[in-house]
């Protein structure tokens, strides 16, 4: 096992988290001004299934992140930068977290159990309360743009890493790795 | 003395045994739930108007009947409120109010009783049964029960909402009349 490397199932969790956090995001922003039809009902029902199966899969990840340590930062990286990727990481799984728990919370509050697949109920943790209902959309909405923000960051300081640093931070968290000099 | 309160007894027995039949408005409550991509979503009415006789000696004399005003429909959220209002759904312009009159009761044992009657909603006539039960309460007495519907008999929920995929055609109503005996 090449410990420069994240392992396969880290990778394989990466990169679904990275379709279904973009799928939500899309979806979301494109279901809150649809007006009302059989279509919205529907396309609210997926958003809150996938919301849910992103909620379990984050609870994986982070027991697998715990359990297996992820391959070191290029050790020519000011210690300013590795302090920000751990803060950064650690920001990402809170914001995993949080939106989905946020969009469960509103649902509730707003009288619209989630019944995952449309055959799981999963329990109201909240009483229907208009305001607290309205209270969480906005932080649902607030979190989503804050999580969309830092995976854009992310992204971004992952391609400056590889075009720019020319280290394989970026490539290490790909499918098929391809052999990069380290710190080059 | 003994024969003095046997004598109290039956005169006070005609007053216990009371014929209920004025509806105390603000403690009822007509509520329903409907499913919505298989998630059961509670509902209500604010204003509805109500009618009825009921001697628990006598159920079979029992009548009773409900003024429903549509347009005071809580479906769970406010732009729900403002579709089911719609052509597709209520339609409450041209159909404002939803009328229901009993036409049998039956006692079923204990404090329970079936209920039958006709709904008229959107200009659709339709027989409806459910179940109640009774409950003396002093003066007074609650009646809680449930009736259930099929929303397409009366064309609740047209066009693109007239399959069942995303709102089921089932929706149960649920009562709760609090009566005052008449005097």
């Amino acid at each position: 096992m090449n410990s420069t490397r994240y392992t396969a199932t880290a990778i394989v969790l990466h990169w679904l988290m990275v379709v279904l956090l973009v799928t939500l995001f899309c979806v979301g922003l494109y279901m809150s001004d649809l007006p009302v039809s059989p279509w919205k009902l529907k396309v609210f029902s997926w958003h809150k299934w996938a919301g849910v199966t992103v909620f379990l899969l984050v609870i994986v990840r982070l027991g697998w992140r715990v359990t297996h340590r992820p391959p070191a930062l290029p050790s020519g990286m000011p210690e300013w930068q590795q302090w920000a990727a751990r803060g950064g990481h650690a920001l990402l799984y809170v914001l995993m977290f949080a939106v989905p728990l946020s969009g469960w919370l509103m649902s509730s509050a707003k009288g619209f159990q989630t019944v995952y697949f449309g055959v799981l109920p999963i329990p109201d943790l909240l009483h229907k309360n208009k305001e607290l209902g309205e209270l969480l959309e906005t932080v649902h909405q607030t979190l989503a743009w804050t999580l969309a923000g830092v995976v854009t960051g992310h992204a971004i300081v992952a391609f400056v890493h590889h075009y720019v640093d020319h280290d394989d931070v970026l490539t290490r968290m790909l499918p098929h790795h391809r052999r990069r000099g380290r710190g080059s | 003395m003994r024969i003095l309160s046997l004598l109290l007894l039956l005169v006070c027995l005609p007053v216990s045994a009371a014929e209920y039949g004025i509806v105390d408005a603000g403690k009822s409550s007509l509520a329903f739930t409907y499913r919505q991509m298989g998630v059961p979503v509670d509902g209500s009415f604010a204003k509805f108007t109500a009618s009825m006789r009921f001697d628990p000696a006598r159920p079979a004399a029992a009548k009773a009947a409900i003024d429903v005003d549509l347009a005071s429909i809580d479906t769970g959220s406010p732009e729900g409120n403002d579709e089911v209002a719609g052509k597709q759904w209520f339609d409450t312009k041209n159909h404002p109010v939803a009328h229901f009159v009993s036409t049998a009761v039956k006692p079923l044992g204990g404090n329970r009783f079936e209920l039958d009657g006709k709904l008229t909603m959107k200009g659709r006539t339709h027989d409806v049964g459910g179940q109640f039960t009774y409950a003396p309460r002093g003066s007074s007495a609650a009646f809680d029960g449930d009736l259930v519907i099929k929303r397409a008999d009366f064309a609740i929920g047209e066009g693109e909402w007239a399959d069942f995929d995303t709102v089921a055609n089932e929706v149960r109503i649920k009562f709760h009349i609090l009566a005052m005996a008449r005097k």
